[in-house]
């Protein structure tokens, strides 16, 4: 199956982004957005340490005032992200701003992902019987998904204002 | 009548203090192994208006040598370009210049 040589999305002329997963794929997106959803409320999970990173690495002073100032705002945009999507996982097109979500929640849910992992940049080929296969599996899913939607998205950004 | 004031004891501005609130603060944002480069760049587009080739160039920096300034300024504009970059999944930090 051409699964990788497909792009997920694809802009339409009026504006609205077509879905082209098949009832699979939007499966197994909307069990990951739901198991994650539960696994965002157990915050002592190491892993999640990387979607909540500190702002003041040398000042933890200033870290914890961070930390309870936007926490929790933090915490409530991705709770967003994975709302919309979980909304609009049959839909056969999305606005932008919902792609955009999904981007945001498929790329919170790949970094997780990635850190439980351990992935580097210079990663060799995964053995097909190693055990975390389907997790590498879903990872390269994930990248499928941000990416295509950054393809589409790089589109739809207004006119540069800086540089 | 009101009586003559009494002087009032004017404290003198910390030098120092003055100076440091007027040091702009820095956004930096740090290589990981996970985030796509496609995907940082697009973001560096999307929350800081810059053209392609200038968030292509700042996510090559970040790749290359670890890290990056994406922004500056005061801190309140600091702490919200790090929310929205952590809202994204990118690693920022800010510190003052």
């Amino acid at each position: 199956m051409g699964l990788l040589r497909r792009g997920p999305f694809r802009a339409r002329r009026d504006g609205s982004v077509e879905v082209l997963l098949g009832d699979d794929e939007r499966r197994v997106l909307g069990d990951v957005v739901h198991g994650f959803r539960e696994l965002l409320l157990q915050p002592d999970d190491p892993a999640l340490r990387r979607l909540f990173p500190t702002a003041h690495p040398d000042d933890p002073e200033a870290d914890a005032e961070w930390r309870s100032l936007m926490g929790d705002q933090l915490l409530e945009s991705r709770f967003a992200t994975f709302d919309v999507i979980e909304r609009t996982i049959r839909a056969e097109a999305l606005t932008v701003d919902e792609l955009d979500a999904w981007m945001q929640g498929c790329n919170a849910v790949r970094l997780v992902l990635g850190t439980r992992l351990d992935v580097s940049e210079d990663m060799a080929p995964v053995d097909e019987d190693d055990p975390d296969l389907g997790a590498y599996a879903l990872y390269e899913f994930l990248a499928w998904l941000v990416d295509g939607a950054v393809r589409v998205l790089t589109g739809d950004l207004p006119p540069p204002t800086q540089g | 009548m009101l009586a003559a004031p009494s002087p009032v004891e004017v404290e003198e501005p910390d030098v120092d203090e003055v100076v440091d609130l007027d040091r702009p603060w820095v956004v930096i944002v740090w290589n990981d192994p996970i985030n796509l480069m496609s995907y940082v760049t697009f973001v560096l587009q999307k929350l800081f208006g810059y053209s392609l080739e200038k968030a292509t160039e700042l996510m090559l920096d970040v790749h290359h040598k670890g890290r990056a300034v994406v922004s500056t300024g005061p801190k309140e504009k600091a702490e919200m370009d790090v929310f929205r970059l952590h809202e994204h999944g990118l690693w920022a930090t800010m510190q003052q210049d």
